[in-house]
């Protein structure tokens, strides 16, 4: 009878109908806001079958909007998962002065629009830039260029990985890496043997928030790329393109094949928060 | 100086890592900003005040704001109750639910842009139930709005979820005991608790509407002086060969951003403190 972890005590939560009205009104949100849009994509991608979809990824220009943001997201993403690791170790293990306004920094390109960015790459690099122009007369031009594209994806996806790694480290401390030194392993067996098996979870589940991100980012991307076909124009940027000549079938198809990504970073970030929930950051609890 | 900048530490890599980190910052982050503000106050301060000072500037940002704060109202609204119904009610499903409300961070913007669109254009599925109410939603600021709301959506309801995790059960139920009804529990010892959370993913669910792009541009029809959102506006500028232009719209938009921050933080601070007076 005194069984305190009932689920079910009346005194503290709201009348069946109220719970039900509130469930019901829930769903329904969710389904005309979210499942609705996600429905929509794949009902406009195989409209007129699945072999005209098909056909529609094998033309050359989805073949290198493909290869382009691959490529880009095999640029941006390791780059970015270094720096989260370094960013992460230089405010875990040491102490500083000027370690808050550090963190700040890192977590600005959250609150800049992913258009402002790509406009600050352009202004940084861009033809009319000094950097830019020299970059330019010495035949690596960065703006309307791969390495723009890379570095405006790396933008936006900045503060990913370190974000999630310093809260994970800061809650494992430095006494392990201590020990290890003690006993007269180097720095980098330190790293590799102690660290980065307690971070590794973690560390996966910034780099699929980082990767699902910077391969489905628009904004930024649409400011430096310039949109030359079949050169710098990644997946996004072809679903725009394909979708302003009314190529609706191409377009959404394209976007399908976004939109499946995003379903199996879902899962995947599922997965990892059920099985690993005590070695991530989003799903620890004190 | 009291203090020395940096104690030692007998954990080796201070200075790699401090070499990586400062110098990936500066070159990705902190350049581009700082050649964001020099491009923008290049021609001195009158040329920046002409260049954000125009109606068309002007009802762009005003737009990019206003919509935004509304969309981020409603999800801070539905994101408490939709955090509360996934933390404390069980029904079907409620797990593929949960998973789903990170759909928006997922989904590429360019995606849910063109999905919203054919959702809700005049021959689009709901577009058609609008229009047989004589309601246009597509190319006009509703559409805009729907798409700001899709992409903050998850804010609140991860912000506030974790805190709901932790209320004790007790508190309800010591304020049940003491004659009060679950209304007024709710408002007086719940929402308290949970206003901080809320208060940071209203924050991050407004800054994320107010530099959108991708959903928005395809809902809007961004016709100028009603649906133009501001990032659109430096887009145009910028293919227009105005950097100038395009830079003075983006620092009004980051300064109007962080003025937007400065403001909730406070309230939020504030917040706090009520809290632990009580």
């Amino acid at each position: 009878m005194s069984d305190l972890s009932l689920p079910f005590r009346p005194a503290a939560t709201e009348a069946p109908w109220l719970r039900i009205t509130l469930t019901t009104l829930v769903v329904a949100i969710l389904g005309v806001l979210l499942f609705a849009p996600l429905i929509t994509v794949f009902y406009e991608a195989l409209r007129e079958g699945v072999g005209a979809s098909l056909a529609t990824l094998a033309n050359p220009e989805s073949q290198s909007a493909i290869r382009l943001t691959l490529l880009v997201a095999a640029f941006a993403v390791p780059l970015n998962a270094v720096f989260g690791v370094s960013a992460a170790w230089l405010i875990t293990k040491y102490s500083f002065r000027g370690k808050a306004v550090l963190i700040t920094l890192i977590d600005i390109p959250f609150s800049v629009s992913p258009v402002v960015a790509g406009l600050c790459i352009v202004l940084t690099f861009g033809a009319n830039s000094w950097a830019g122009s020299w970059l330019v007369a010495h035949g690596m031009p960065v703006v309307f260029a791969v390495p723009g594209i890379v570095m405006a994806s790396m933008f936006v996806t900045f503060p990913f990985v370190a974000r999630e790694l310093i809260p994970v480290m800061v809650e494992q401390g430095r006494a392990a890496e201590e020990a290890a030194l003690t006993l007269g392993a180097s720095g980098w067996r330190v790293f590799f043997t102690v660290t980065l098996p307690n971070i590794r979870w973690a560390l996966l589940y910034g780099v699929l928030l980082c990767n699902a991100r910077a391969m489905g980012e628009f904004g930024a991307v649409a400011v430096v790329s310039g949109k030359i076909r079949g050169l710098t124009a990644t997946m996004p940027i072809t679903v725009e393109m394909l979708y302003n000549e009314y190529a609706s079938v191409a377009a959404f198809t394209l976007a399908a094949v976004l939109a499946l990504l995003a379903l199996v970073t879902l899962a995947l970030k599922t997965l990892l928060e059920w099985r690993y929930a005590d070695q991530l950051a989003a799903t620890h609890r004190h | 100086m009291g203090q020395p900048f940096a104690h030692k530490s007998p954990i080796p890599g201070l200075g790699l890592s401090a070499g990586i980190t400062l110098s990936m910052l500066s070159m990705m982050v902190l350049l581009p900003i700082a050649a964001l503000l020099v491009q923008g106050f290049s021609a001195g301060v009158p040329a920046f005040v002409a260049a954000v000072n125009t109606p068309r500037t002007w009802a762009a940002l005003f737009l990019s704001f206003r919509l935004s704060l509304v969309a981020a109202l409603f999800n801070l609204m539905f994101g408490v109750v939709l955090a509360w119904v996934l933390v404390r009610y069980r029904f079907p499903f409620r797990k593929v639910l949960n998973a789903a409300v990170d759909l928006p961070f997922a989904l590429p913007t360019a995606v849910a842009g063109i999905a919203l669109t054919a959702l809700y254009a005049p021959n689009g599925a709901f577009g058609q139930i609008a229009k047989d109410w004589g309601f246009k939603i597509a190319y006009t600021q509703w559409g805009v709005l729907i798409a700001l709301i899709f992409v903050g959506l998850p804010f609140v309801t991860r912000t506030v979820q974790p805190v709901i995790e932790e209320i004790a059960r007790e508190v309800e139920e010591a304020s049940a005991t003491l004659g009060a009804t679950r209304a007024y529990t709710l408002r007086r010892v719940i929402w308290p608790m949970l206003a901080p959370a809320a208060l940071t993913g209203f924050a991050l669910s407004l800054a994320r509407a107010v530099g959108e792009y991708g959903s928005v541009i395809f809902i809007a029809g961004n016709i100028p002086l009603k649906t133009e959102i501001a990032p659109l506006l430096i887009v145009i500028k910028l293919e227009e060969y105005n950097e100038a232009g395009a830079a003075a719209i983006g620092i009004a938009m980051l300064v109007m951003s962080f003025g937007m921050l400065f403001v909730i933080n406070a309230a939020q601070v504030l917040s706090r403190k009520r809290m632990s007076n009580v």
